[in-house]
């Protein structure tokens, strides 16, 4: 009878199908990109710490110098023409490195090999790579392909990361790694990325990764997504997400709140993976995190935020009191 | 957070001050909103014609100037074999043609440019001074004493005295034939207002109707209150200046003056144009030094690349409404307004085209490149010479096809396009094709939207008219970079949110 109005609701609907309205959106305290950069990124984090965090061996430096825990470093090289000794840099790591740019972002230009034998270098996804390839790599990272602006670049060698068998199951390939976002010392949201088939092993999120969003209480699982739609199984190995529980979590909110105090940035996001033998470690800082963590976690940032922003005493809360300030408020289980 | 107050002052001013300057431009100089509309200007030929029998002559024509509702654009004169300047003097401006030798008819020719006007500006008008007593014959002097007698007593200012004067001139007619023995009624008028104390004179004005030829100038009476004068018709004593009417000559001098020749005289022809209003605005402003902060005063060429140049902010501002407001991803941060830009110089098929070619060949060649390890700056290098080789044999091509729109090709900023191939892959090999399509296309979608902006002709007008549309648009950005609020496309990815706090 009327098919054009119905035809226009439907097209109404959709929009509202697939648009959230603005109210609704800051009802729930979602943190745009718009705020986060102009009230948080730009109010909290001092312009000129950020090289600190963007270049990946100053971090290392300062987190030797604060006693934070980062993987070793094998070696590092920062000339073309050193390139050449990258066998021999790497003849005492039989058990694995990565080779990544000291100023990469979101995971580029990481190369991660798990083993030398006869064959060459075992990469993670199982294919083998001989020492030619690896010279290469380094010397693209030197150009300043994977750095930010093309700018030339210093390539990093660190010892691989051996990580926890908890995870086995949850992650294909690469490594699950744990993002803290840590806002004036208090750490108020987390979440784990882990790699799937469709991300290459690569645990970026908008590549495919599963995001997990984390309860700041204990470290359980609250809600995993992929491409930001929720899901209940790993895609790939169908093991059900919600039985993914951090260990060592008061470990990893120690490591992370002690960023803040090591970086002077007031609002970090940290990436801490967990180690077999020495525990959590910090992998790198992010003066920029993302806002996708809000998707894993189904929650909004902003009314943590907001509710930091009035404490009036955190000035002399100690780093075990904040994490447990945090423990505190913002968790789901009572 | 430091108060906010003193940046909302900021923008308010800058808004306020770019809104007044605007509204200046338009309110004082006449400068209309919209592009494309039309001014009427006058053209008038005044011919000079006199009979010279060998001697050296001499020819004086007045010319009018910018007067209120005209403002003179260009002049012309056809003479051949004269000498020609253009005298200032006391009694106004005039046209001095001289020559050594002249035999038989001659005729002279000026012609003026005259823009109707509003809003011209004309130079400061001496109002008359010197009145000098006239001692009269009689009868004459008791016929005009009692003209004057009359109308003085009719009246109760200069303006109503002269309009008494004409009134007397025109009832007593027998007085007037008497008194026009001697000297014409104009000339009696201005007299007696004269001798009244009024300050008046006779003036030359010329009636426009569009086509008109072999005109000859109708005489007014002038009388000045202070500052302000009007002006009287001295056959129906009517005030006021009628809107065709232009004053030719108007400093108490003679018409046209003639030395060494004889039957001189001057008729007017004339025809009225439309013409767009930046043609007659250039004229007006092109040695207007009163009004030096206009982009009319530059030089054509100089004007033309401001126009380019003031159009950027524009582009700009459309480059962060998309990033900001609605969040979409474009490859380098304005990139897009390049792009825009270039398609201004192309036309949009043709750029777009063009564009795809270019950066589709070259992502083809630059993957090939990627093989061979090369250094960055060396390899960016080397994208940049494959761009311009590339650019000259499409050029080619389109040119042996006769596709003369190809050869625009080359509008395209060559070290943009470079950088723009390297990003994308880079991108396509880190993130693979789907990123390059949502980066390329909406840096493609940006620039489109950038370049309907710019090319808009009324964007065009205002934006090279108006300076404090500039700060307008800066006002905008400013505010725009304070901007908290959620981004279109945010909307959509946090959808999920909400599906699940409503649950």
């Amino acid at each position: 009878m009327n098919a054009p109005a119905e035809k226009k609701m439907g097209w109404f609907e959709t929009l509202r199908e697939r648009y959230a309205h603005p109210s609704a959106l800051s009802k729930i305290g979602v943190l745009g990109m718009n705020r986060r950069n102009v009230s948080y990124i730009s109010r909290y984090n001092p312009r000129h710490l950020f090289p600190l965090v963007d270049d990946k061996l100053q971090t290392k430096e300062l987190a030797l110098e604060a006693g934070v825990k980062v993987p070793d470093l094998i070696g590092v090289i920062s000339e073309q023409h050193a390139v050449k000794d990258l066998s021999q840099i790497l003849q005492n790591c039989e058990s694995g490195f990565c080779i990544k740019p000291a100023h990469g972002s979101g995971g580029k230009g990481i190369m991660v090999i798990t083993r030398q034998s006869e064959e060459g270098y075992r990469k993670s996804n199982g294919q083998f790579a001989t020492i030619s390839d690896l010279e290469r790599h380094v010397s693209n990272i030197l150009a300043g392909l994977f750095s930010l602006g093309g700018r030339a670049d210093v390539a990093i060698i660190e010892d691989l990361i051996h990580f926890d068998d908890c995870f086995s199951g949850f992650s294909y390939e690469g490594v699950p790694d744990t993002r803290v976002i840590v806002f004036r010392g208090f750490p108020v949201m987390a979440m784990m990325r882990l790699s799937t088939a469709d991300s290459n092993g690569k645990a970026n999120l908008h590549q495919g990764a599963v995001g997990v969003g984390l309860d700041i209480g204990d470290g359980h699982a609250l809600r995993a997504v992929q491409f930001d739609k929720p899901i209940l199984l790993h895609p790939d190995t169908g093991l059900n997400m919600m039985t993914l529980k951090v260990p060592h979590w008061e470990e990893v909110l120690n490591l992370a709140v002690s960023c803040y105090e090591m970086s002077g940035l007031g609002y970090l996001g940290t990436d801490i993976v967990l180690d077999r033998f020495k525990g959590p470690m910090l992998l790198e800082l992010n003066a920029r995190p993302g806002l996708t963590i809000q998707i894993a976690n189904g929650k909004g940032l902003l009314p943590r935020l907001r509710q930091i922003e009035s404490l009036s005493h955190k000035k002399r809360m100690s780093v075990a009191d904040r994490v447990a300030y945090a423990r505190e408020h913002f968790t789901d289980r009572h | 957070m430091a108060s906010r107050t003193p940046f909302y002052i900021l923008v308010s001013l800058l808004f306020l001050a770019g809104t007044a300057l605007t509204l200046h431009r338009h309110i004082a100089f006449d400068i209309p909103w919209f592009p494309g509309e039309q001014r009427q200007t006058w053209s008038i030929e005044a011919k000079v014609d006199f009979e010279a029998s060998g001697d050296p002559v001499t020819a004086r024509l007045a010319i009018p100037n910018t007067q209120p509702g005209f403002t003179q654009l260009n002049q012309q004169t056809a003479s051949p074999g004269f000498g020609l300047s253009f005298v200032d003097r006391t009694g106004g401006t005039y046209a001095e043609w001289s020559k050594r030798e002249a035999n038989g008819n001659q005729s002279l020719y000026y012609k003026v440019d005259m823009l109707v006007d509003p809003f011209a500006i004309p130079p400061d008008q001496e109002p008359v001074t010197n009145v000098q007593p006239n001692v009269e014959k009689e009868p004459y002097a008791t016929a005009a004493q009692m003209i004057l007698e009359r109308a003085t007593e009719r009246s109760s200012s200069n303006y109503t005295l002269a309009r008494e004067l004409i009134h007397e001139f025109n009832n007593q007619q027998q007085t007037a034939e008497l008194l026009a023995q001697i000297k014409p009624k104009t000339v009696w008028i201005a007299q007696l207002l004269q001798e009244a104390g009024v300050p008046a004179r006779r003036i030359h004005a010329l009636e426009l109707e569009d086509g008109r030829r072999r005109q000859s100038l109708i005489e007014y009476i002038q009388v000045f209150d202070g500052n302000d004068y009007e002006i009287f018709n001295p056959e129906t004593g009517v005030q006021g200046q009628a809107e065709n009417m232009l004053l030719w000559q108007y400093h108490s001098g003679p018409v046209l003056e003639v030395v060494g020749a004889t039957n001189a005289q001057v008729t007017f022809s004339m025809i009225s144009q439309e013409q767009p209003f930046n043609i007659a605005l250039n004229q007006k402003f092109a040695d207007n030094e009163w009004l030096n902060f206009s982009l009319y005063t530059l030089p054509l060429e100089e004007q033309a690349i401001f126009k380019g140049i003031l159009l950027i902010p524009v582009g700009v501002l459309i480059v962060v409404l998309m990033r900001i407001l609605v969040g979409i991803k474009t490859s380098g941060t304005f990139m897009p307004v390049l792009i825009a830009m270039a398609f201004i110089q192309t036309s949009l098929l043709t750029g777009l085209i063009g564009f795809l070619l270019i950066v589709g060949v070259g992502l083809m060649i630059r993957s090939y490149l990627s093989y061979l390890n090369l250094l960055l700056v060396a390899r960016i290098s080397a994208v940049i010479i494959m761009v311009i080789g590339m650019i000259a044999i499409f050029s080619i091509i389109a040119y042996k096809f006769g596709l003369t729109e190809g050869m625009k090709i080359t509008f395209f900023p060559m070290i943009i396009l470079a950088w723009t191939i390297e990003r994308m892959s880079i991108l396509w090999e880190e993130e693979g094709a789907k990123e390059v399509m949502i980066q390329g296309g909406g840096s493609l979608l940006v620039a489109i939207l950038a370049y309907l902006a710019m090319n808009l002709d009324w964007v065009r007008h205002l934006t090279f008219n108006f300076m404090g549309i500039q700060l307008i648009l800066m006002a905008l950005t400013l505010v725009a970079g304070s901007y908290t609020g959620y981004r279109l496309l945010e909307l959509k990815r946090f959808k999920p949110l909400t599906k699940l706090n409503n649950q």
